[in-house]
């Protein structure tokens, strides 16, 4: 009953482990511009290995391989939107085109490259919360 | 192992086959720098994930720190790369007639 039951799971496991690096593949070359793939692979790819580190730890079931398939999930899950977040500002600064149909962009114009600086976004007094009234 | 897990890890391996192809087709096409590096940090999890499951079909647990070792190569390389472009964007806005964007990554 216990042998079947891990069986299912690892069955689960290596399915949808397999069917998400597919479908982070799939997001790579058919989505439009580079931001939208970057966020493809970074979502989809890093469930795609836990999900496969996973399916290790409970197959094999030993515990030295245990402890280095979540030490390989927790780094997964660690350096992803780090390395994500890095190549997306990069993509950003370089000035790559982006999808004709993008509505809004909130670092339109902050950006400073010759001097090296992100300004604040410039707040219009509609936004602010009215200043209260001074008593006396 | 049962069969059902066998058949499972065959088309687990089919499913990362196709992913590898397509990243790759990715990688070669890339029309920019970012799209080349987006498709590597793919193909290197792909290779995380072909090792994971080269660890269940054989049952040999060196494997998994094959796959430890691709995923830090990967981080490192990846936040190496977006360090290069930054620099690229970083030049190329101190130009006053940049090259165009294809021939941005010399």
């Amino acid at each position: 009953m216990t042998d079947l039951l891990v069986d299912l799971l690892l069955v689960v496991l290596i399915l949808a482990g397999g069917g998400f690096a597919l479908v982070a593949a799939i997001g790579i070359w058919r989505l439009p511009d580079s931001l939208m793939r970057m966020h493809a692979s970074s979502k989809a790819g890093t469930l795609g290995g836990s999900l496969l580190l996973f399916a290790v730890a409970i197959g094999v079931g030993e515990l030295d391989v245990v402890a280095r398939a979540l030490a390989g999930v927790g780094f997964l899950l660690f350096t992803t939107p780090i390395a994500s977040h890095l190549i997306a500002r990069a993509t950003y600064l370089l000035g790559v085109p982006r999808w004709e149909g993008q509505v809004r962009d909130d670092l339109e114009g902050r950006y400073d490259l010759a001097a090296r600086i992100c300004r604040a976004p410039a707040r219009s007094s509609a936004s602010l919360p009215p200043s209260p009234a001074k008593a006396d | 192992m049962s069969g059902a897990v066998t058949v499972a890890i065959w088309f687990g391996w089919a499913m990362i086959a196709a992913a590898f192809a397509i990243g790759f087709a990715r990688l070669v096409k890339g029309p920019h720098l970012p799209d080349r590096i987006v498709a590597l940090d793919m193909l290197a999890l792909t290779c995380i994930a072909a090792a994971c499951l080269m660890v269940l079909s054989s049952g040999v647990a060196a494997f998994l720190d094959f796959a430890l070792v691709v995923a830090l190569v990967s981080f490192l390389s990846t936040v190496a790369f977006a360090r290069y472009v930054e620099w690229v964007a970083l030049r190329r806005a101190r130009q006053s007639k940049p090259p165009p964007l294809e021939q941005a990554d010399d």
